[in-house]
């Protein structure tokens, strides 16, 4: 109901706007505006900061030891913090040295302890992305030896000789910004590492500090004047949640915003051709897909998983509803990523579907099918429902909020679950290790964090192959070993992966150098002019 | 008062408080009951609702161990009369717990976007009360005429319109084509921080402050998202008031009036209006109330960051302290409006006394 609201309001007021003339004014030259949902910001921790909006805060707040410059995302992770770093032979060990002269917002300076105690921090707070450091081994017990500083140098010590790239894309994660630890520690409350007191205030060293954040309403930082680049043109930064996109487009036509980042497809299309305002195109890494459930006696037939490959109609979704939100993507490393496929082999093809489920011996089956109530989501499922219904399969839509889906997927009962999956860290085996990883298979595993194992998928020696190529420090190999597991998985896996989002930002044209982060980071602020 | 010696062959006891104070205590016995079905009702509700409060702490990615530590923390493991006895406990000590969402203490969060309803819904009881019952009382009194006719037409569309039409439509010609009127927010940004909050609605703390620049531009953000409200509660008041208005003006009191030779004005308004007050008290108080319940599709539209969508956002997050919270203040917003009512009722009625 609320979808449909949101619906007749915005083709309401896109009709009206599109034929009233407005002029675009202006925000200061040296402040930001910002319009975008920021409702899922839940804390400013960069140790537990784990949605896309808080990522933006941390981005431009917290620095980390690698991290990626915004003018050139191409050239991957560069030295922030650290100046330096060495591998040791066996490849276990990191040596970072740290670079002199940085200053936190505090004016304290960063040092390798500062660098240590962040680090050692997040793994001993447990939170939800700590997931992103303990999977090299790091653990409350073994911390302090495995994060250790040393004068002007940090050392971390692996289990496994792991690819650096890997370990140094995760530390370009939010989990991987630095905090002051003197200011953390003098808020610190029984024993708490200043968790408290971090998931509403800042205290990094970063281009921005945050000067006020109200929930669901709005994020103000301020230029960091010493910030190791040199101060940002923009002095301030306001960030304005406005849930609904023709407000956001309102707002951009009037120009009490710079940016709006929520607009739908019928805004963009509205606003492209205003005066003073251009839309800028970003490939995220969010990724559409469907998954079948292994443990249905009919949907863990090989041909069947094949036939429901040639049930979605990729082109016609992506150039209809879709259009300018999503591109035709069949592959579970997003475009961008090391090793990312290009190969969409897959097309809608009704009579072949309908073949394959013949030969697999399926006859009137009805499946039910888990779809979080979300426009873009009900509108693909609805495809799909008429997709099916023409090769014969009853398809009953289970439409409930995020939580509600999310925990009858992760408890395997869904039959067949449409999803969205969004990278955690900018590095292949981010989505690797969920889509084609699974090592074991059990109920009793209970590896609910592993989307193979929510679908009761062993993998068929994807697992293994995994494994290898997260080890690989060879970066070409390595490339090389994801294209042969993502060639593997479209053939064989019960996956069928749709389409890759693009991100529409639209702007006051005098605006210059925003990033969104493309799929691989969140957005900066530092290089904006306007 | 109750005279104990008048009746003393009943055998009746010396009563020990005096009425003013039985009265006192129990509405309050009545409050605290109420308030306590009320939270049991929503806790209950919260608790078997196929919502998971622990997948909206650990996120979707968190692995079973993560998952089983918070679930234990959160007392889940417990049974759920257990459970509400811990969170009555902590509610009665003033501690509604911290929102998921927001990383603070309900209570913080309450009193933040509470005052900016509050705001919103006494500015559009207002108009709908001011408008509302001229309206209603004009169109009784020219029952049948095209002026009743006009003014059911705008009250129907009122009561029929979606309020997020009627408010994107709003925006788009206030805002977006004329600029008479602030667009969506409280302030625009270049105001806000200006002026230290004290009660938390922006008009008051300007006018405290003594900043009348703020002030205006506050005035100008409300004054849209007000009126639409304003309208829409208009539609129900102005409703109630004719119906109530013919009512009395079939009554023979009032053709008496008439006969006596008083003008038309004193019939409606000295005579028949006055014994409306009553029932109009009821109707406004309800149409307040259900302003202060916070109007989700209005604040989104409007990014307001009031009541209702702060429930809503929380209950869809399974954020059960913060709709637990939220839902203590509406019940007691409800329970003040009723005492309100009845004391509105004895000053506007004697026979209530």
């Amino acid at each position: 109901m609320m979808i449909f609201k949101s619906l007749l309001a915005g083709a309401a007021i896109g009709l009206a706007i599109s034929t009233s003339p407005m002029a675009i004014a202006a925000t200061p030259d040296n402040v930001l505006v910002v319009a975008m949902r920021i409702d899922d910001i839940t804390t400013l921790d960069p140790a537990e900061s784990f949605e896309f909006a808080g990522g933006d805060v941390s981005r431009n707040v917290y620095m980390k030891l690698v991290n990626f410059d915004p003018t050139d995302l191409d050239a991957g992770y560069k030295p922030e913090i650290a100046e330096s770093w060495t591998v040791s032979d066996d490849g276990t060990t990191i040596t970072f040295k740290i670079k002199e002269g940085l200053s936190f917002h505090s004016g304290n300076p960063v040092t390798a302890e500062d660098v240590e105690f962040s680090l050692q921090r997040a793994v001993l707070l447990n939170k939800t992305p700590s997931f992103i450091l303990t999977q090299f081994g790091f653990s409350a017990e073994n911390v302090a030896q495995t994060i250790k500083a040393d004068g002007d140098t940090v050392t971390i010590t692996t289990d496994q000789p792991y690819a650096t790239s890997f370990v140094l894309n995760c530390l370009t994660a939010t989990i991987g910004g630095i905090v002051d630890k003197k200011t953390v520690l003098a808020h610190e409350v029984d024993g708490d590492m200043g968790n408290e007191w971090l998931k509403t205030n800042s205290a990094g060293s970063g281009a921005y500090s945050v000067q006020a954040w109200n929930p669901s309403d709005s994020v103000v930082m301020t230029a960091n004047p010493d910030y190791y680049r040199g101060t940002p043109e923009m002095t301030r930064v306001i960030i304005k949640h406005v849930q609904e996109s023709a407000s956001q487009r309102l707002q951009l036509e009037r120009g009490d915003i710079d940016v709006a980042r929520n607009l739908n497809p019928e805004d963009v299309a509205g606003i492209s051709s205003v005066e003073g305002v251009k839309v800028v195109d970003e490939l995220k890494g969010r990724l559409m897909y469907l998954s079948l459930n292994q443990q249905h006696p009919v949907l863990s037939k090989p041909k069947v998983r094949e036939a429901f490959k040639y049930l979605v109609d990729y082109e016609g979704m992506t150039q209809s509803f879709l259009k300018g939100q999503y591109t035709v993507h069949q592959n579970f490393l997003p475009q961008t990523y090391l090793g990312a496929s290009s190969e969409n082999p897959f097309a809608l093809n009704l009579e072949k579907a309908k073949a394959l489920l013949e030969e697999a011996g399926v006859d009137g089956l009805e499946l039910t099918v888990g779809v979080r109530e979300a426009q873009e989501r009900l509108e693909i499922a609805q495809s799909f429902q008429n997709n099916a219904a023409a090769a014969g399969i009853k398809v009953n839509l289970t439409v409930g909020t995020g939580k509600q889906i999310l925990g009858q997927y992760r408890a395997r009962e869904l039959d067949v679950y449409l999803g969205a999956w969004g990278p955690d860290y900018p590095d292949p085996h981010t989505n690797a290790g969920t889509f084609a990883f699974n090592p074991d298979n059990s109920k009793e595993a209970n590896a609910t964090g592993l989307l193979a194992w929510r679908n009761g998928w062993d993998t068929a020696g994807l697992t293994e192959k995994t494994a290898a190529a997260v080890v690989e420090n060879d970066r070409a190999v390595r490339a090389k070993l994801y294209d042969e597991i993502q060639a593997e998985f479209r053939e064989t896996s019960p996956f069928i992966v749709m389409a890759q989002q693009i991100e529409q930002n639209a702007m006051n044209e005098k605006v210059m150098n925003f990033s969104g982060g493309q799929a691989i980071t969140s957005a900066s602020y530092w290089q904006v002019t306007k | 008062m109750v005279s104990v010696t008048s009746q003393p062959e009943e055998g009746r006891k010396s009563a020990p408080f005096p009425a003013w104070l039985r009265k006192f205590l129990t509405t309050c016995g009545s409050i605290a009951a109420t308030m306590l079905g009320l939270l049991l009702v929503t806790f209950v509700i919260g608790r078997v609702m196929p919502i998971d409060p622990v997948l909206a702490i650990v996120g979707e990615r968190a692995s079973q161990e993560s998952y089983d530590a918070v679930y234990h923390q959160l007392g889940l493991d417990k049974p759920l009369m257990v459970q509400f006895f811990y969170y009555l406990w902590d509610v009665l000590h003033g501690d509604f717990g911290n929102s998921l969402l927001t990383a603070r203490p309900v209570s913080q969060d309450i009193a933040r976007v509470f005052p900016a309803t509050m705001e919103l819904a006494t500015l559009g009881v207002v108009i709908g009360m001011f408008l509302g019952i001229p309206m209603g009382v004009l169109s009784a009194v020219h029952r049948g005429t095209w002026i009743d006719q006009t003014i059911r037409v705008l009250t129907l569309v009122g009561y029929s319109m979606p309020i997020f039409w009627l408010g994107m439509m709003g925006l788009l010609l206030f805002y977006g084509i004329l600029g008479w009127v602030g667009g969506p927010g409280r302030l625009d940004i270049f105001f806000e921080g200006l002026v230290p909050s004290v009660t938390g609605m922006v008009l008051v703390d300007a006018l405290l402050a003594g900043d009348m620049d703020v002030f205006w531009n506050g005035f100008s953000h409300l004054i849209l998202p007000a009126s639409l409200l304003g309208y829409y509660s208009l539609a129900y008041i102005s409703r109630m008031t004719r119906s109530f208005m013919l009512e009395q003006l079939s009554a023979e009191y009032i053709t008496t009036a008439r006969v006596k030779g008083l003008s038309e004005r004193q019939v409606i308004w000295g005579h028949a209006f006055k014994n409306i007050r009553v029932q109009l008290v009821t109707v406004v108080a309800l149409s307040y109330a259900n302003l202060l319940e916070g109007s989700v599709l209005t604040e989104i539209i409007f990014s307001w960051p009031g009541i209702g969508s702060y429930i809503t956002t929380a209950l869809l997050s399974a954020d059960m302290n913060a709709v637990l919270g939220g839902t203590v203040v509406v019940g007691l917003i409800f329970i003040c409006l009723n005492i309100l009512s009845d004391l509105l009722y004895k000053i506007f009625d004697p026979r209530a006394k």
